[in-house]
């Protein structure tokens, strides 16, 4: 057999691989730092400095050429392979990014500086030097030129960076594996280094199947506890943690609830609209996916028709079919009372011209435009519209101690739309101290009294609810509207880092 | 040894497939397939048939009398029909080349979200502009006045905050003014621009009157004011000592944006115009804006609701030939149908000439051979347009999502998503993308426009997407482009103040003439104003016969 042609087979693949990972490196610097040109023109200089070294480091081996080449091809399928989800994984983890995409891009660049010296010191004893090293280069420069068409066409938007990166490391460990055929007359111990081709092999395949875990493993450190289910909707990141007091549902990142204290978030949420309000037969609940504000309305007399609009299928149907949380929840999408309906909140509204006695509104925080549109005077204005006259609200609006601007902001908004407000809060071990609005389009009495049997709410703690400490005090905001959205800038000025765990750096989606 | 593999045997060994070397040019692994799309184009087709066509012989028993005839239907020639309807007038008769009303303000409708594709706002006007404020009232956009008197808009219809980001170097910002990185000089270069245009807001001439207002026509025409149409707002800019980069990107976007220019080639008398005309007393913010997520097509909705006389769309005017009968001027119509069927005729009492000025030159029978003077120097840009329908929002790195998304450096203006007034922030989406194509020659842009074709302009819309939305190709599953051959009067220095402008508003033997050209800008309140100023005028003149 001659296995010339297929060597020069080799050259090019090795050639496309080397390119790959210069380029994934390159494009993976640029989305994570910004300012492509700098990115791209660093990664490819250390590429090629560091094959530069490679090459020189080549002239110290001696003998057993073929060995090295197989050896130096499972380090490239290793390093090369993996590089795309270790830089991940490192940007994610570590302040020093630069140092690991440079050490990285180092290496790998190394190993393929020695991969051509080495393969033309093997072919060497089957051609003559002037056509060895036309036929090296040209495949080299071929496998250039496959690389640099692939990447941006086929790879990158078909594969992504990730898979991408471990599909490479995949060709070159089956150069080497193949190679421990091709070169077996020169080799020593060949079953060992099989074995290991195939490993190398295995373990890079079944990355490539299951490359989503690099998403998860780069996440685990954001939560203080195991996260114990977690899914990508179309509209947030869902996650779930369990710790020994009971289990936390995160949105984005940002603390909806924990299952020790919610309660009491929820009770202050549902039962003052309800004592309020003179009839409760229709409710209104925007937002509130989780089911558990529900859970407290359907506990209570006298409510027919509950709708719940929740923007996100995923939360709704997890609240309802996830067994810890629909306990929780104590399965109110099972209710026949109820119509959960799938939709953003405000078209919700304007497309539905139905009126309601009770309107619970459990929206996240106003971290983002989108979420702060549905805390804007012209958002409440069109709600005044679907509410009976004499119809009763009661709105989460974080933490007025946190973020004491944006609470009062949106009891001013509240105000500005026509609605009468009693502001009120509530001490959630959880989250701190959380404010609440109680609202009505006409001037209304707080509410005096809440039905027994409640685990956090009685008459008294009812009536403390209201009475607002100094450092909670009423301070003068802008009104928040659709075309001034002054609340998300109150409230990004408000939460500093770290404030509330796990709170979501608004404003950027991952690449 | 051997004969080696060939080259292409090699990479087809590599790739599983012969794709990439046996069919190069043509296959399809070249490119990623374009996702479909039409080409839109404004009728370029009906609309040169002013140049070509032999007007059609009409029989003496198929000409219809009709008072008034509104040539084009674009924002002029919809505000005049309003106007005539307001003064009790519905017996006029509007004929649209094009198959729907609405110039450059139309639009189009997806299950997602309506869309534009042309004009996509309006600065909200202030109570100087009172027959605007009073059609934003009839459209119940206006909730009240304030302490000083200004209307108060409804926030729904006023941009929907965030408005505007810019991306530069891998990140969006907020804003468009590109303040991240921004030297101390850059900042001071910016504040000093800010302070000198606060001077010309802040500037009255000896009665009073504004620099820079709108309609322009209320504004000053002292020579303090028009000596700045003689040079270009890039030169302006250079005697200003304004060399600031990111400065000079900024009023070169302003001029691309409203006017198709570049700012080496608009009026620096325009370029102040887009920045002082629209604040109302200096250092205040500027007037907010209204939009809608179908742009300006839902202006073109309602003025054609408000018309109660006739609009005949998908008729080229080909003919006004003016007349004397029994005394009385007369003007003859004559328009032919797209559709190749029944030619028209109209005898008109009065005609409103609600197209752009060059058309006259083919259309108006005594100016064939003898042309206006001045009429050549009316000028018009050449601009595409691309809808871009996503199933769903492509990432992005820095500030979220704004209703206006600029690409720093980029000969584009960026995209609008129509869904951001809508409301609707997640999911499908449309963006439409604005490319104004600043050649010297506009015969060159047009002729660039022509021969790119859909597929080479939805390329190039989805290749500058891609640089700030890697993944964009991969989300957009539709790109239709409308070619807009002739979509605005281009202000270039010495226009807007060299004399053929306003000698072009007087009316010509019972012809009077409403459009944004006009004003030598093409925005939406200046075809409004000559619109309703053409229908007055023609509403006086038939008062004065009747």
């Amino acid at each position: 057999m001659n296995r010339t042609p297929l060597l020069f087979l080799n050259v090019l693949i090795i050639a496309t691989c080397g390119l790959v990972y210069e380029l994934i490196a390159g494009t993976l610097a640029s989305y994570v730092l910004g300012d492509s040109v700098t990115q791209f023109s660093t990664c490819i200089g250390v590429y090629l400095s560091a094959m530069g070294v490679g090459a020189w480091l080549s002239g110290h081996i001696h003998r057993g050429e073929a060995r090295c080449f197989i050896e130096v091809e499972l380090g490239v399928a290793l390093l090369g392979g993996f590089s795309a989800p270790l830089l991940f994984l490192s940007f994610a983890r570590l302040s020093w990014f630069h140092v690991a995409l440079y050490g990285i891009v180092f290496a790998i660049g190394t190993l393929v500086g020695l991969e051509l010296p080495l393969l033309m010191r093997i072919l060497k004893k089957d051609l003559d030097f002037e056509d060895l090293v036309a036929r090296v280069l040209a495949f080299d420069y071929i496998g250039a030129l496959a690389a640099s068409l692939l990447f941006p066409i086929l790879l990158v938007p078909r594969l992504g960076l990730v898979r991408t990166s471990l599909m490479f490391g995949l060709l070159n460990a089956a150069v080497g594996l193949w190679g421990t055929w091709l070169l077996e007359p020169q080799l020593r111990g060949v079953n060992w280094l099989r074995a290991r081709g195939v490993l190398v092999l295995v373990l890079l395949s079944a990355c490539f199947i299951k490359a989503d875990i690099f998403t998860t493993l780069a996440e685990d450190d954001l939560y203080s506890d195991p996260v114990v289910y977690s899914t990508t909707s179309p509209y947030q990141r869902i996650v779930m943690t369990r710790s020994d007091a009971g289990f936390q549902l995160y949105l984005n990142g940002a603390l909806q609830f924990n299952s020790a204290d919610e309660y009491r978030y929820h009770e202050s949420l549902a039962h003052p609209p309800l004592a309020a309000s003179r009839s409760r037969k229709k409710v209104l609940i925007l937002g509130g996916g989780d089911g558990l504000a529900l859970r407290e309305v359907l506990a209570s007399d006298g409510v027919e028709q509950v709708t719940l609009v929740d923007l996100d299928p995923a939360m709704t149907n997890l609240s309802e079919q996830f067994p810890p949380l629909a306990e929780l929840n104590r399965h109110a999408f099972e209710d026949p009372r109820v119509t959960t309906v799938n939709r953003d909140a405000m078209i919700w509204l304007e497309e539905n011209p139905g009126r309601f006695d009770i309107v619970l509104i459990d929206f996240p925080d106003p971290n983002s435009f989108s979420l702060g549109k549905l805390y804007t005077r012209g958002f409440y204005r069109l709600l005044r519209r679907r509410m009976m006259d004499e119809a009763v609200l009661s709105v989460q609006c974080t933490s007025p101690l946190f973020s004491r601007t944006a609470y009062w902001c949106i009891i001013t908004t509240l105000r500005a739309a026509g609605f009468h407000v009693h502001p009120y809060h509530v001490a959630v071990p959880s989250f701190g101290i959380w404010g609440f609005a109680l609202a009505s389009p006409v001037p209304f009495d707080q509410p005096q009294q809440v039905p027994d049997g409640l685990r956090f709410l009685n008459d008294e703690v009812l009536q403390s609810l209201f009475v607002i400490p100094n450092d909670l005090g009423p301070l003068e905001t802008e009104v928040n509207r659709l075309d001034n959205q002054s609340l998300v800038r109150y409230y990004e000025l408000a939460w500093w880092e770290d404030a509330r765990p796990g709170k979501a750096a608004s404003g950027s989606t991952a690449w | 040894m051997s004969q080696p593999l060939s080259r292409r045997e090699v990479i087809a060994a590599l790739l599983g497939t012969p794709v990439l070397l046996t069919g190069c040019g043509e296959s399809a692994a070249k490119n990623p397939p374009l996702p479909p799309g039409k080409l839109v184009g404004a009728s370029a087709k009906a609309g040169h048939r002013t140049r070509t066509h032999q007007p059609p012989e009409i029989a003496d028993e198929d000409w219809e009398q009709v008072p008034v005839v509104i040539v084009g239907g674009g924002i002029a020639g919809l505000s005049a029909a309003r106007q005539l309807s307001r003064l009790e007038r519905s017996d006029y008769v509007l004929l649209e080349l094009e198959p729907e009303a609405g110039g450059t303000s139309r639009s189009g409708t997806s299950p997602v979200v309506d869309y534009p594709w042309g004009a996509h706002y309006v600065p909200a006007p202030g109570k100087a502009n009172a027959p605007l404020v009073e059609l934003f009232r009839e459209m119940g956009l206006v909730e009240g006045t304030d302490e000083a008197g200004e209307p108060v808009y409804v926030e729904e219809a006023l941009c929907r905050d965030p408005e505007e980001r810019i991306f530069y170097r891998g990140t969006w910002y907020e804003g468009r003014y590109l303040a991240a990185g921004a030297s101390p000089e850059d900042q001071a270069q910016y504040d000093r621009f800010r302070e000198e245009v606060d001077r010309w807001v802040a500037w009255r001439d000896d009665r009073g009157r504004r620099a820079f207002t709108i309609p322009m026509s209320v504004g000053s025409d002292d020579s303090t004011v028009t000596s700045l149409d003689q040079i270009s707002m890039a030169d302006w800019m250079a005697t200003h000592g304004f060399d600031s980069p990111r400065l000079n990107w900024l009023v070169d976007y302003a001029c691309r944006d409203d006017y198709g220019l570049r700012s080496q080639q608009t009026s620096a008398w325009a370029g102040l115009f887009y920045f002082a005309a629209r604040t109302n007393s200096a250092g205040e913010e500027s007037q907010p804006l209204l939009t809608w997520p179908e742009g300006n097509g839902r202006l073109v909705a309602h003025l054609r609701s408000q018309s109660k006389g006739e609009i005949r769309t998908g008729l080229t005017v080909v003919d006004l030939e003016p007349v004397e009968h029994d005394g009385r001027q007369q003007v003859r119509v004559k328009a032919v149908p797209a559709d190749g069927g029944q030619s028209v005729g109209l005898i008109a009492e009065r005609v409103i000439f609600a197209a752009p000025r060059f058309v006259g030159r083919h259309v108006i029978a005594p100016w064939r051979n003898s042309p206006p003077e001045g009429l050549e120097d009316f000028q018009y840009g050449a601009w595409v347009v691309a809808n871009l329908f996503l199933r769903d929002r492509p990432a992005w790195r820095g500030f979220p999502l704004c209703w206006d998304n600029v690409i720093y450096e980029s000969s584009s203006l960026g995209y609008v998503a129509a869904t951001h007034q809508r409301g609707l922030d997640h999911g499908p989406t449309v963006f439409t993308w604005y490319l104004p194509l600043c050649d010297e020659l506009p015969v060159e842009a047009r002729q660039q426009l022509l021969d790119g074709g859909r597929e080479i302009w939805a390329e190039a819309a989805l290749a500058e997407l891609s640089l700030a939305h890697p993944d964009v190709r991969s989300l957009v599953e539709r790109i239709d482009v409308m070619l807009w051959g002739h979509a605005m009067i281009l202000p270039r220095p010495g226009f807007l103040w060299g004399g053929a402008r306003q000698q072009a508003a007087e009316p010509f033997r019972g012809i009077h003439f409403a459009h944004s050209d006009l004003s030598g800008l093409a925005l939406f309140e200046e075809a409004f104003h000559h619109g309703l100023r053409a229908a007055d005028e023609v509403a006086a003149a038939l008062k004065t016969w009747n």
